[in-house]
């Protein structure tokens, strides 16, 4: 069973070197290619998923070695796979989901005439997801952690004729390295600490090193993770990542590339138990990251980058759960499931909308779709329902645990994390239901004449229909007894919180938030007109508009920091590293000019230096004789 | 009378050969100076070899002569193409390699 | 032995003495001899003496080895050399570089004093003399030395001395770049300058002296320069003799009216006058 690991991965990268090296005669028949392939990985997981649940708790974990990459002396590096419990939700998440916005794409990039492309791109960045997650060893985990980047990469900027596209893939591509420089760090610390870097013999050793070593490790792996899951400070590639094609969106915020913070964080759970300074680090970057994201969410008129600020947000959650150790864990790879779905069906609902409404996003110029495209508003809306944790729906289930275990945190640092979950769940049913009143209810706000808002074709809402019902009962399924919690127990372990405030509280706090968000956002939006115009707003407002001057800040103090830093470091160049070597050459020059007065040519003179020198030599050794 | 009396001798011939390459400019004179050099050396280490008992310095010196030999043969044929070149035995004529 | 002994005899010292002040001698007149020539056959002089130092040291092969090779071969080779560039040329000994003369008479004299004080300190009381190295024979000693312990040293001054040859051959070898010209162009040549058609005068004067450095004599009795080789000229190495021809051509006559009156006062006059010239050119 386990020599069906590698086809995995196989069947995508075989996709991608098809479609990138295929040419035009595959122009006709490429998506379906791509597609196949991804459902035929889908396929593969299915049976693996099947095979696993047949067997005992404990032997569920398959390992599949395919040759010795790089074995040289102590360094040791393979080709391994590792499929447990952990992996195999994430490659089911990855190739459902991925399989699910490959169908969706060959209806929405259908007049695309780089289509092959783009799926050649779509089929890598599925391997190298899977890449990510299958691996038995950090570095093979690296492998896939750049694919992915190189993916995302190639993915935000396919429009690439757009500036705004190829500034925002560059920009992408840029704030990950950040992350990617703290993975091959924290690489570099492993193999330095226990002289290996493949999962097992690092987690069994992660007791003996010292808790500054393993603190340091978990520091640069939460930084790696921050550049993938787009977290404060490294998250402001997330919002400009909307300029690529709304499915490529849809697979970075649902299934790939954000999920893969969580899921190292998680994988490394051995490492962030030991390092409870670590692990504090983890939750402030996730509660401040899920409150950034949810302000800045509030603020968008553009449909795709409120769903981008809720995506920060609701990954912040993760983030959150993470970090909260082993009670958090299965928490945060249910939340990242449902919301997998969820957040895929949302964003083909908007890819939907935007496909009827010839490319326009900005939410101002919607209004009134429900009655044009029925089955995007009913599935849009149990994506909705679901991720602002309507009861019943999967974000429920999985939301209010994780706000749960943040209360369970204990002390101070409990209820600042609790609260602030909660605050975030409040603000989350605020821009979500803004989201929904300004695009499906109210007057319409668009010209008639311009626009012909239309439903999508069956290949597109198809997959919309399955992930929404994934979104509605993928939690209610995860809760039944806690299976999903007992299912992810021998990898992640799982430890019952002590909560100060019972479930039930929490559970009775959260509905009052959301009441209060939803009612807030209805005050808002739904009772009075939208301006066709944005108001100017509030101080924050503006400031949530602009990103939380995100941009500002990396502007003021990385570009300006950094060409200053540059300008005195070419100034100390020029004046103390030039100065210095200039001077110690003409002072060579110098000394030479008045040296080569003894070269005269003559060797008589070069003989008397000789005997000179000889003199010397005698006069020394009868010195040191006589000493 | 002490043997030590050769290696008196042997300095001061090796000496005088010494001032002899600083002092003369003509180049056949100046080699010959070299051989008196060479010369006194040998006569010290045929005198250390009667010192010590042994005939290593003896083979030394024979050494010393098959290079001066050889020494000689190219000397002498480099002092010749030069003065063909320039007319000139000089050394000090041949006091182009300088700046 | 004289050579065998550990200290030496009063005969060695005395030999030393005499033969010492020689070497020295002939040492200082190697560097302060104006003509080269001297100056090779004092070094000469001084190897000889060295030589006998060698065999009053028990060094019976080098003794010979020195004479024979040094003195013998390199030394001539030097005088050839020397016969090459200019036997007669005197070179000037006053001193062109400034302070050289100071700067080596200071250094040689420090130099030398500093080599005699290192003798002098070091312990060389004991002369173990070389009757036991030397029982079996200088030269089995040697022998047995060079084909055992030196071998290797031994093998790679052979290489040295090929090399030397090569490299001797090498250095003085010139390669001809152009074909050698005929007699024909040559003398095509010749006519086209118009400078000497015929083939120079050669030297020497009336018969009496034929060496290749006198030029011969022009009808008006001055010496002709072409009658010398250029090479000759060149070095100032050219004997004039123009005076003392003049000279000799007198007394020549005289002697020659003498005969002349003599052969007339023979009685039964025989033989005609031609007969005078041819005996000339006899003689």
């Amino acid at each position: 069973m386990e020599n069906l690991i590698a086809l995995l991965v196989a069947a995508p990268l075989v996709g991608a070197a098809l479609l990138l090296c295929g040419g035009k005669r595959l122009d006709r028949t490429g998506h379906w290619i791509g597609s196949l392939l991804a459902v035929a990985s889908f396929a593969v997981a299915v049976v693996l998923f099947a095979d696993m649940l047949g067997k005992g708790a404990e032997h569920r974990a398959l390992h599949q070695h395919l040759f010795s990459w790089i074995p040289v002396g102590g360094f040791r590096a393979d080709i391994a796979f590792q499929l447990d419990q952990l992996s195999m939700t994430f490659v089911l998440l990855i190739t459902g989901v991925g399989s699910l916005i490959h169908i969706y794409s060959i209806g929405y990039m259908e007049h695309d005439e780089r289509r092959r492309r783009f799926f050649g791109y779509l089929n890598l960045f599925l391997a190298a997801m899977l890449l990510l997650v299958l691996a038995d060893n950090y570095l093979l985990l690296y492998v896939g952690w750049e694919g992915v980047g190189l993916a995302s990469y190639l993915l935000i900027g396919f429009w690439q004729h757009k500036p705004s596209a190829a500034t925002a893939a560059k920009k992408a591509f840029l704030v990950n390295r950040v992350g990617d420089m703290g993975l091959s760090i924290a690489i570099m610390l492993m193999f330095t600490t226990f002289g290996t870097f493949a999962f097992g013999p690092v987690f069994a050793a992660a007791g003996d090193a010292s808790e500054g070593r393993l603190t340091a490790i978990g520091l640069v792996l939460l930084l790696a993770a921050c550049g993938k899951s787009a977290q404060v400070p490294l998250q402001s590639w997330l919002g400009d990542a909307m300029e690529g094609p709304t499915p490529v969106s849809a697979l970075i915020h649902a299934a790939t590339m954000v999920t893969a913070g969580v899921y190292l964080i998680t994988r490394s759970g051995a490492i962030f138990n030991l390092a409870p300074d670590a692990q504090t680090a983890v939750v402030v970057v996730g509660a401040v990251t899920l409150l950034f994201g949810a302000i800045v969410g509030c603020a968008k008129d553009d449909i795709k980058k409120a769903l981008a600020g809720s995506t920060m947000s609701q990954i912040g959650y993760m983030v959150l759960a993470a970090g909260l150790g082993p009670i958090g864990y299965a928490f945060a790879i249910m939340h990242l499931v449902t919301h997998g779905f969820f957040k895929a069906g949302l964003f083909l609902g908007a890819g939907s909308v935007m496909h009827g409404m010839n490319d326009e996003v900005d939410m101002r110029r919607y209004g009134g779709l429900r009655r044009y495209m029925p089955v995007t508003f009913v599935t849009f809306g149990l994506g909705y329902l679901a991720i602002i944790g309507f009861p019943g729906l999967s974000g429920f289930f999985s939301k209010d645990k994780i706000i749960e275990a943040a209360f369970a945190r204990g002390g101070t640092e409990g209820w600042i994390l609790g609260g602030a979950a909660l605050l975030g769940a409040a603000i989350t049913a605020f821009y979500m239901t803004r989201v929904m009143l300004m695009t499906f209810f109210g007057e319409k706000r668009w010209d008639p004449e311009e626009f012909h808002p239309h439903e999508s074709p069956k290949v597109m809402t198809v997959p919309m229909i399955v992930l929404a019902v994934g979104s509605v009962f993928a939690g209610g399924l995860f809760s039944v007894g806690d299976a999903f919690v007992r299912w992810l127990e021998p990898v992640t372990s799982f430890a019952h919180g002590h909560s100060p405030v019972s479930a039930g509280v929490v559970t009775a706090a959260t509905m009052v938030v959301l009441a209060i968000g939803v009612g807030i956002a209805w005050l808002m939006y739904g009772r009075k007109e939208v301006p066709a115009t944005a108001p100017r707003g509030s101080l924050l407002t503006r400031a949530a508009r602009r990103d939380l001057l995100q941009d500002d800040f990396n502007h003021v103090v990385l570009v300006r920091g950094g060409e200053h830093l540059t300008r005195t470091l070419v100034y100390l160049d020029h004046s103390l590293v030039d100065g210095a070597v200039n001077g110690t050459a003409a002072a060579m020059g110098g000394l030479s000019s008045r040296l080569r007065q003894l070269q005269t040519g003559f060797v008589r003179s070069y003989a008397v230096q000789m005997l000179g020198g000889a003199a010397v030599l005698v006069a020394a050794t009868l010195l040191m004789r006589g000493v | 009378m002490n043997p030590v009396y050769y290696l008196y001798l042997a300095a001061l011939l090796f000496t005088i050969g010494a001032a002899g390459v600083l002092i003369r400019r003509n180049a056949i004179v100046v080699f010959m100076c070299i051989e008196l050099m060479l010369n006194a050396c040998n006569l010290a280490f045929v005198t250390f070899s009667r010192m010590h008992g042994n005939l290593d310095g003896q083979i030394i010196a024979f050494f010393t002569m098959v290079v001066a030999a050889a020494e000689v043969v190219v000397g002498l044929a480099i002092i010749v193409s030069i003065f063909r070149t320039r007319h000139s035995a000089s050394v000090d004529d041949a006091s182009l390699m300088k700046l | 032995m004289m050579g065998l002994a550990a200290a030496a005899s009063s005969g060695e010292a005395v030999q030393f003495w005499i033969l010492g002040i020689v070497a020295v001698a002939g040492a200082l007149c190697t560097i302060m001899m104006r003509r080269a020539v001297h100056s090779a056959l004092s070094l000469a002089g001084t190897m000889i003496v060295l030589a006998v130092f060698y065999l009053a040291n028990g060094a019976y092969f080098l003794g010979v080895v020195q004479v024979v090779v040094y003195t013998g071969a390199i030394m001539m080779l030097f005088l050839f050399v020397v016969m090459l560039v200019g036997v007669t040329a005197a070179d000037s000994l006053k001193e062109t570089l400034k302070g050289q003369r100071w700067l080596a008479a200071g250094l040689g004299v420090g130099f030398g004093i500093l080599l005699i004080a290192g003798i002098g300190n070091a312990a060389l009381k004991e002369f173990n003399g070389l009757g036991d190295a030397n029982a079996g024979g200088n030269v089995q000693g040697l022998a047995a030395l060079i084909f055992t312990k030196y071998v290797f040293a031994f093998e790679i001054t052979g290489a040295l001395l090929i090399t030397a040859v090569v490299g001797a051959m090498v250095l003085t070898h010139r390669e001809r770049t152009e074909r050698a010209r005929t007699q024909r162009e040559r003398s095509e040549a010749r006519i086209r300058e118009g400078r000497q058609v015929t083939p120079l005068p050669a030297p020497g004067v009336y018969a009496r002296h034929n060496a290749v450095d006198i030029p011969g004599l022009l009808p008006d009795g001055t010496p002709s320069e072409l009658t010398v080789s250029p090479t000759l000229r060149e070095r100032g190495q050219v004997r004039d003799v123009s005076g003392q021809s003049l000279a000799e051509l007198k007394a020549l006559e005289q002697r020659s009216e003498e005969w002349l009156g003599r052969e007339s006062g023979r009685p039964g006059k025989k033989r005609p006058g031609p007969a005078a010239p041819k005996e000339e050119a006899q003689k």
